[in-house]
């Protein structure tokens, strides 16, 4: 499988990436370059073998339901790029 | 006084204790070799009040008569993925300029409960993505190793823990905070002729450091002895219930259990990490290794690790899509840099993101999202997770029949900067220490001797799960035997 430049324009636009098309050009050979290598794991045969997603076993812990955390939106707020009435400003959304 | 940055943290803790210097001195002298290293750009922010402050505190304690915390008046470089409270936070990330935590992560409030200071964050690649410090906000870190050919061309530390590593090996830090999703700990040690370990997966708490690959990212400590590693790491270690795959077991006594004694262990040698293109001198220095440990009472075995070609391209799949999804929180809104774009949140969105990653993330962001859209998430994401699931298995077969697996570190000695251009070619230097990380295990690499132009090179140790103990026994064999004395030359 091998990437064109339209479907790099669209996986930038998932990832929320502005690109110029320069950018993309240049992108293209270097995924394809990638994928192409990572695609060798099309000859191991893995009929049967679980996806792995935890690598050391252990047991999902339960907590008690309270609240430990929290009252500190001066904190939370003190990196924002922009924050107002103690809220963080977007630019608008709905018009 | 100079002396007291050529002293072992071992050393440093007796000597606090017996007052032959003051943590004072200990922190003055640190925070001088640190003001005076600026060219090896190995700290983005140095923190020498931080160190006075905690060297004050212990010399009070002492004073007092106090029994003092184990690392009482030891300062530390902290890895700039760590949040520090109020400190400079940026994992090496144009994206994260200026932003400063209001809360510590696990790993370094453990190391300040134990009473160390922190002498200033180092350098890294962004988002602990590289193997070369290369892409890091912050310029590149330069090694204090030289090639002996006059040139004095500037060599890499490795990454992602590069200025970490640096650290360490130049004397402006007794002792250092690394990360390892895939490497980053021990392909830098190998590279500065130092010692960094990997713990088991979950032993570090992940809660307060900048996530790249969430099932892979563990934390570990890089310092000048196997010994000075297992004391880092019994303060780092613990369970923590703000990081939900922390393990919740004991800290075992690694330090006080140290023993270079190997009678009735077997180490693993993996047939397939004998690759025709590694320099002759790095299989030759892994024979060396193996002599050492049987030296030491150990038993060679030979080892199969029979997916071992696959565990590369496994985790440029797996590591990548973890990443664009961790990634996708840099978003202008609540930390960081903004740039408004041309005005809807989106623009925002992309404009800032555009500005903020430099290259090698972006490409990183780009796999990931690629491999984990509609209509290939099967055909690459669940593949590779079942890929690693066979890796996983292997190591846990070898492990039926070895104690611990010796292999080199990375598959070269350093390289100067700006000669890896391709990344493909960047991402073998992990061929020998990915495994591993999948797999979730132990490793450690401990210097072995140094190459035909005078840089360093490693050993690599892998232990079973929870199995640190024997990692750093066969580590503290191959340190009494390889006599690696070597320093760089000072030229900074």
């Amino acid at each position: 499988m091998s990437v064109t430049a339209d479907q790099v324009r669209h996986i930038a636009n998932l990832a929320r990436l502005a690109m110029s098309e320069e950018e993309i050009e240049r992108l293209v050979p270097e995924l394809n370059n990638i994928l192409g290598w990572v695609e060798q794991l099309g000859e191991v045969n893995t009929d049967g073998v679980e996806p792995l997603a935890t690598v050391v076993e252990q047991k999902l812990r339960l907590r008690e339901d309270k609240v430990t955390d929290g009252d500190c939106r001066d904190e939370v707020l003190a990196n924002a790029p922009v924050a107002e009435h103690g809220f963080f400003a977007v630019p608008k959304v709905i018009e | 006084m100079s002396e007291i940055t050529a002293l072992t943290i071992a050393e440093l803790q007796a000597g606090i204790r017996s007052g032959e210097f003051s943590a004072r001195e200990i922190a003055e002298s640190y925070n001088a070799a640190v003001a005076a290293a600026r060219a090896l750009n190995a700290y983005t922010v140095e923190t020498p009040k931080d160190a006075l402050a905690c060297a004050e505190a212990a010399d009070k304690a002492r004073a007092a008569g106090e029994e003092l915390a184990p690392l009482a008046g030891i300062p530390l470089g902290i890895k700039d993925l760590f949040a520090t409270r109020g400190v400079d936070t940026t994992a090496g990330s144009r994206i994260l300029k200026d932003f400063r935590p209001p809360y510590e992560s696990t790993v370094t409030a453990n190391l300040r409960k134990a009473g160390a200071g922190m002498l200033g964050k180092l350098n890294m690649d962004e988002f602990a993505m590289g193997s070369s410090n290369e892409t890091s906000a912050y310029g590149p870190v330069i090694s204090p190793w030289r090639r002996k050919d006059g040139s004095n061309a500037a060599i890499t530390p490795g990454g992602s823990s590069g200025g970490s590593a640096a650290a360490v090996a130049a004397s402006i830090a007794p002792g250092v905070t690394g990360t390892d999703t895939g490497g980053s700990i021990r392909q830098p040690a190998a590279f500065t002729g130092i010692t960094g370990i990997k713990p088991t997966y979950g032993r570090c708490s992940r809660w307060g450091i900048v996530s790249f690959a969430s099932s892979l990212d563990q934390a570990g400590p890089m310092a000048r002895t196997v010994r000075d590693c297992a004391i880092l790491m019994e303060a780092m270690a613990g369970f923590d219930p703000k990081d939900s795959t922390s393990l919740d077991l004991p800290v075992p006594n690694w330090e006080a259990r140290l023993s270079s004694d190997l009678k009735g262990k077997k180490v693993g040698v993996p047939k397939e990490y004998r690759i025709d293109s590694v320099p002759a001198e790095i299989n030759a220095l892994w024979d060396r290794g193996l002599e050492w440990l049987r030296d030491a009472g150990a038993e060679p075995v030979e080892i199969s690790l029979p997916h071992t070609k696959y565990a590369l391209p496994t985790y440029y799949i797996i590591a990548p899509a973890e990443a664009s999804s961790n990634l996708a929180r840099y978003d202008g809104v609540r930390y960081g840099l903004r740039v408004e774009g041309e005005g809807s949140l989106n623009q925002m969105y992309a404009a800032t993101r555009a500005a903020g990653f430099g290259a090698e993330v972006k490409r990183r962001i780009m796999i990931g999202t690629y491999v984990l859209s509609a209509g290939f998430y099967d055909a690459y994401f669940t593949k590779a997770q079942r890929v690693r699931a066979l890796i996983k298995q292997d190591f846990a077969r070898a492990f039926e029949q070895c104690d611990v697996i010796l292999t080199p570190t990375a598959p070269s000695a350093a390289f100067g900067i700006g000669e890896t251009t391709d990344p493909l070619a960047m991402y073998l230097n992990d061929v020998f220490a990915v495994p591993a990380s999948l797999a979730g295990l132990p490793a450690m690499s401990v210097p072995g001797g140094l190459d035909g132009q005078g840089l360093p090179l490693g050993l690599h140790l892998i232990g079973n799960e929870l199995d640190e103990q024997t990692v750093l026994n066969a580590g503290l064999a191959i340190e009494e035997r390889a006599g690696f004395t070597a320093r760089p030359e000072k030229w900074w």
